[in-house]
């Protein structure tokens, strides 16, 4: 065995770049061939698609409310129906002089909802805030006292109505929803008989078919003479069905608290009520504020449907301020783009907070 | 020292939890049973005083009205339970068809956001950000507008080879019925015994030796050719109803309305991006170490995910797949706002016509209830098939 001495062998090149703009297109986009092929198919719809589109969305898109200008030839989309129609979409039938009400009241329920999401505000005291917040909601929309004349409900309409049904909906379900919750845990027969029927009933039936109920059956249910307005019976309605899907998301947070939990309040001798509401509740309703975030995002998106009863909220009022003029009919696209455009912003950013508050609630267990 | 005693014999003070449980319970339903019945009795009262009969015995009498589409012939002089049917199967053909697209799209585009390419994983991405968060209706509205207003009026169609596309709907080649088109389905129904089969011998043949057969192509050949067989021992007719530009119209062929298509399309494109995060979930719970045991098997990216990552996925992917399923069933009675003639749209023209509110809410519910107890049943079993088998 001879000896070898330690020769070096040459040095490896140094890496490419991994790290800026050029790796990362480089890796991404065209990391080998297949994604090379996808990115320049991807690319090849997206330079024809996208082009056109703007052209039609920005470029050539008339934005005074002119309708000559919309219907010249080679005209864009034409924005000037939403500068037109604006007051109409945004309000509904709600007397023209009169919008700084729903205006001002619609303004101070955002800011209660804003609020609401923030940790620092749950307390007690957010309760009667509510109601009050509320109350001055209904005082000024309805009118009819402090020199306010009165406007009907069924005049009532665009956003503030949208915001107002989402909102009040999801406050009413919630006491339901925490009852019918715990009913379906509980251990006596008939309770859990009556929630479970409920929760399975309301889940199995579309919600047009509630408010189908709510605006034909309602009236036949009640005594002789006595007549609900139509906004509080599709109101009634809509908290009904949102209250047996949140139900569902509230039991799921009271099975997520642990046996040992309950095992533990029994030791101590606290009654059905102390356990749930010492010790169950809040660690269950923490567990679900994303869930119940999510439930409020999807009657946001539901409040559509009362149009179909003719209530005009946002979308009815949309369909309602372009359906009564003829010159402006044919821009429906770009009305409905616009609505789209405001419930998109309001969703998403509710689909935000219920990721952030997702994770908010679940930093306790990252440890 | 205290020596174990047996539990206490149950008292029945008031004081005792038995006791209580008993009387919340009799407290429920003795108010459930005087809520039911008040209603009842005010509904009864109210029909009276004005002058409403009730009774289902309107569902044999004529309708009185047409109906836009409907698979079987169907005239204003037949009788509402008639048009009940008309409407449900018009449901159904939404429903199941609508269920199939948004299986594809969903697992597409779920699977397309774990994609190396990040054009495809940003379009997807807003994909779902953009069709989760407008309303559901709102959907089915522009896509009924773009049909009816922005496409070519139907005497000028855009053409797609055979296929036409008109305000007036979509129209299609299909095959003239010949006892022919029987056969083959005889014969496809023959090819999916014998893949079936196949697939029972090749299990077995892979368990014995060791050999991986395989276990996808083969078998849909075998359908395939058994299909075809079929078809030709029936003597192969090959006459196809084309469409055809006529004067003012569309003719011939195989249509679709443009209701059923804009319902159809808006379901559909509003539910995958609800299916497209379950499925991005699933497949986010399954471990990291999967994948990278797969990679260190040799596996490429897409064996990686089809044979590793999907059917592990699956189990956490199926049950919330079945409430997206449910819930687009219950969504397509939202086509009674763009006129299509689904079961919502048929109660609500019945309960104009016969004022029978209550029967007609009924019968909506409980074909709303029957099919999706029919959904759930058919996704539970699928479920207990796909779980884990623990021995």
């Amino acid at each position: 065995m001879s000896a070898t001495t330690f020769e070096p062998i040459a040095a490896r090149p140094a890496p490419v770049k991994t790290e800026g703009l050029v790796a990362w297109i480089r890796s991404n986009l065209f990391g080998d061939w297949k994604t090379t092929v996808g990115t320049l198919l991807v690319a090849a719809v997206l330079l024809k698609v996208l082009p056109p589109f703007l052209q039609w969305a920005l470029f050539n898109a008339v934005w005074t409310a002119k309708f000559e200008l919309c219907n010249a030839e080679g005209a864009g989309a034409c924005w000037g129906v939403v500068s037109e129609k604006f007051r109409i979409i945004i309000f509904g039938r709600y007397p023209f002089e009169e919008q700084w009400r729903p205006l001002i009241s619609t303004l101070l329920l955002c800011a209660l909802l804003a609020g609401s999401c923030m940790r620092s505000f749950w307390k007690a005291w957010l309760v009667p805030l509510w109601i009050a917040v509320l109350a001055f909601f209904f005082v000024v929309m309805y009118g009819g006292v402090l020199g306010l004349s009165r406007v009907e409900t069924d005049r009532w309409g665009g956003l503030p109505l949208t915001i107002l049904l989402a909102s009040l909906s999801m406050a009413m379900a919630f006491p339901i929803a925490l009852l019918i919750a715990l009913g379906r845990r509980s251990k006596l027969p008939a309770i859990k008989t009556f929630c479970t029927i409920y929760v399975e009933l309301i889940r199995g039936v579309p919600l047009i078919s509630v408010l189908f109920m709510a605006s034909f059956m309602f009236p036949l249910l009640m005594p002789q003479g006595f007549n609900i307005d139509v906004l509080v019976r599709v109101l009634a309605g809509i908290t009904l069905f949102a209250a047996a899907y949140m139900a569902e998301v509230i039991r799921g947070g009271l099975q997520a608290v642990p046996k040992g939990q309950i095992e533990a309040a029994a030791t101590l001798g606290l009654s059905y009520w102390q356990t749930q509401r010492k010790i169950v509740l809040p660690q269950a309703l923490a567990m679900v504020v994303p869930g119940i975030m999510n439930n409020f995002i999807s009657t946001f998106k539901d409040t559509s449907l009362v149009t179909i009863v003719s209530l005009y909220e946002l979308t009815g009022a949309m369909s309602l301020a372009l359906n009564s003029d003829a010159d402006w009919r044919p821009f429906k696209i770009e009305g409905y783009l616009f609505i789209a455009l405001i419930y998109f912003g309001f969703c998403f950013a509710m689909s935000r907070y219920s990721l952030w508050i997702e994770k908010q609630v679940n930093k306790s267990k990252l440890r | 020292m205290s020596t174990p005693s047996s539990p206490p014999k149950k008292s029945w003070s008031w004081r005792s939890q038995a006791f209580r449980g008993l009387l919340y319970q009799v407290i429920a339903i003795v108010v459930v049973l005087v809520t039911v019945l008040y209603l009842a009795h005010n509904t009864t009262t109210n029909m009276k005083l004005r002058g409403i009969q009730s009774g289902f015995d309107f569902l044999s009498s004529p309708a009185g009205f047409d109906i836009g589409e409907s698979l079987f012939v169907f005239d204003s002089g037949e009788s509402y339970w008639r048009a009940y049917l008309v409407g449900f199967v018009n449901t159904l053909r939404v429903a199941v068809v609508g269920i199939i697209l948004t299986t594809i799209l969903g697992v597409l585009i779920g699977v397309g956001r774990f994609s190396r390419n990040a054009l495809i994983r940003g379009m997807c991405a807003v994909y779902v950000e953009f069709f989760r968060n407008i309303p559901v209706l709102l959907q089915l509205l522009m896509w009924y507008l773009l049909f009816t207003e922005v496409l070519p009026a139907s005497n000028e169609p855009l053409t797609l080879g055979p296929l036409f596309l008109s305000k007036g709907g979509l129209n299609f080649p299909i095959p003239e019925w010949a006892s022919g088109h029987v056969w083959g389905a005889w014969g496809l129904l023959a090819g999916v015994v014998a893949a079936y089969l196949y697939r029972q011998w090749a299990y077995r043949a892979f368990e014995a030796s060791g050999k991986v057969k395989s276990m996808f192509w083969v078998p849909v050949a075998i359908v395939l050719a058994c299909g075809v067989l079929g078809w030709v021992l029936g003597g192969a007719p090959t006459a196809l109803n084309m469409p055809v530009q006529g004067d003012f119209a569309v003719e011939n062929g195989g249509a679709l309305t443009p209701e059923y298509l804009s319902v159809l399309l808006g379901l559909t494109v509003y539910t995958a991006a609800f299916v497209s995060e379950v499925v991005r979930g699933g497949i986010q719970s399954v471990a990291l170490g999967q994948s990278e045991a797969a990679a260190a098997l040799g596996l490429s990216r897409g064996q990686t995910m089809r044979l590793v990552m999907l059917p592990q996925a699956l189990r956490v992917i199926i049950p919330p797949v079945t409430n997206q399923y449910l819930n687009l069933t219950k969504n397509s009675s939202l086509a009674v706002a763009i006129g299509y003639p689904d079961v919502v749209s048929i109660a609500n023209t019945a309960i104009n016509q016969t004022g029978r509110a209550v029967e007609c809410i009924a019968i909506i519910m409980l074909v709303y209830l029957s099919t999706s107890l029919f959904t759930s049943v058919t996704m539970n079993w699928y479920n207990t098939r796909s779980a884990i088998k623990e021995r």
